[in-house]
């Protein structure tokens, strides 16, 4: 029997309207995800402690954190960026390219939101390495896209650093039953969908206690 | 009981604003994303889009009203773009609407097709909000008498 304690991700998210940086706050929260929220593609690269381009070398010696940030922009770890595609000055789609441009931070997942259904836009984004395409208004049944991509991602990280930790995934994709304990009560909404048969993935947050038998 | 009756006229209103087609599914999404800790969600994303709405109707009447010899299309189908997506965001559905039409004559350089569309956006508006705060109205004496709110 093994008992793993989830941390709880931490999701970066980059939109000019406050209108949805407040709405997709609320969503993330709900989803039981940490959250920042920045109003632009340039404090997004701040956040993550991507400068400019000269002292980009200067900064990757400082560089200790598994996540390749910055030590003194970065504290927290960000699991995931997700980011409006249509923002004055960089748009969301050249900070995807600034973030899988730079070797510290290019393993973080992208996902980019845009309320425009426009097919070469997706397809120009996906071949950047975004790794989802999420059209606004972004709604609550979205939110479960955004844990695989975390959980990839971590595996990656892991499998490059020869860690001997089982990684997340793995676990929770074990034919043995999966029991899901301890959660507050005002996520009901979601527990509904987590406790659903088809969907067994364990949830992550600081509250949450994955048990394995 | 008052907050059962209170309940069931905020179901009413709700539903037939709906229906009326100036609320879309998105206000609904929105009000999911309340809870015990933040009951004044709705209310509060939704102000956001009144003043954001605001601004951008006044601005658009600025610029449409600068003489019809000269209009910034580039500027007034940035502006519609930026109220489409803030409507669409709080599930002002008639509005949204509206600023495609809006941004479709600001394409085609037509002048006194976006003046019609700005007239029209002046009146959705107002009644949106009217509409609107009706329900955040009801919703409050709903709390104030200790009645449960969809979404909690």
């Amino acid at each position: 029997m093994t008992i793993v304690a989830e941390p709880q991700f931490h999701v970066l998210a980059v939109d000019d309207s406050i209108i949805d940086r407040k709405l997709i706050e609320r969503l993330l929260k709900t989803s039981s995800f940490q959250v920042t929220t920045v109003d632009s593609g340039s404090k997004a690269l701040e956040f993550l402690g991507l400068v400019e381009q000269e002292e980009e070398e200067q900064q990757q010696q400082q560089t200790s954190s598994t996540s390749g940030l910055s030590s003194y922009h970065q504290e927290i770890e960000v699991n995931l960026v997700i980011t409006d595609y249509c923002m004055p000055g960089m748009t969301g789609y050249d900070l995807l390219k600034k973030i899988k441009e730079s070797s510290s931070l290019k393993n973080i997942p992208v996902i980019i939101m845009s309320s425009e259904n426009a097919p070469s836009r997706i397809s120009r984004c996906l071949e950047e390495g975004a790794d989802e395409f999420l059209l606004k208004p972004v709604k609550l049944s979205d939110m479960k896209k955004l844990r695989p991509h975390i959980l990839k991602g971590k595996c990656k990280d892991q499998q490059k650093q020869h860690q001997k930790i089982t990684c997340s995934i793995d676990i929770t994709a074990a034919p043995s039953p999966t029991l899901v304990a301890g959660s507050a009560s005002k996520r009901k909404s979601m527990e509904d969908d987590t406790l659903a048969p088809q969907r067994t993935r364990a949830r992550f947050s600081s509250e949450t206690l994955t048990v394995i038998i | 009981m008052e907050a059962r009756l209170l309940q069931r006229e905020l179901m009413e209103l709700t539903a037939r604003v709906l229906e009326e087609g100036v609320l879309d599914k998105q206000f609904l999404e929105i009000q999911t994303l309340r809870d015990e800790d933040n009951p004044n969600f709705p209310a509060e994303v939704v102000a956001l889009f009144f003043e954001d709405a605001q601004k951008l109707i006044n601005e658009l009447t600025k610029a449409l009203q600068q003489g019809q010899n000269y209009v910034d299309f580039g500027k007034i189908g940035a502006d519609a773009h930026q109220l489409k997506g803030s409507s669409a965001s709080v599930g002002a559905k008639r509005i949204t609407d509206l600023c495609i039409a809006f941004r479709g004559f600001c394409d085609q350089l037509n002048v006194e097709g976006c003046c019609g569309c700005l007239q029209q956006l002046h009146y959705e508006f107002s009644l949106t909000k009217n509409k609107l705060e009706s329900i955040f109205k009801l919703e409050k004496q709903i709390l104030a008498g200790g009645g449960m709110l969809p979404g909690m």
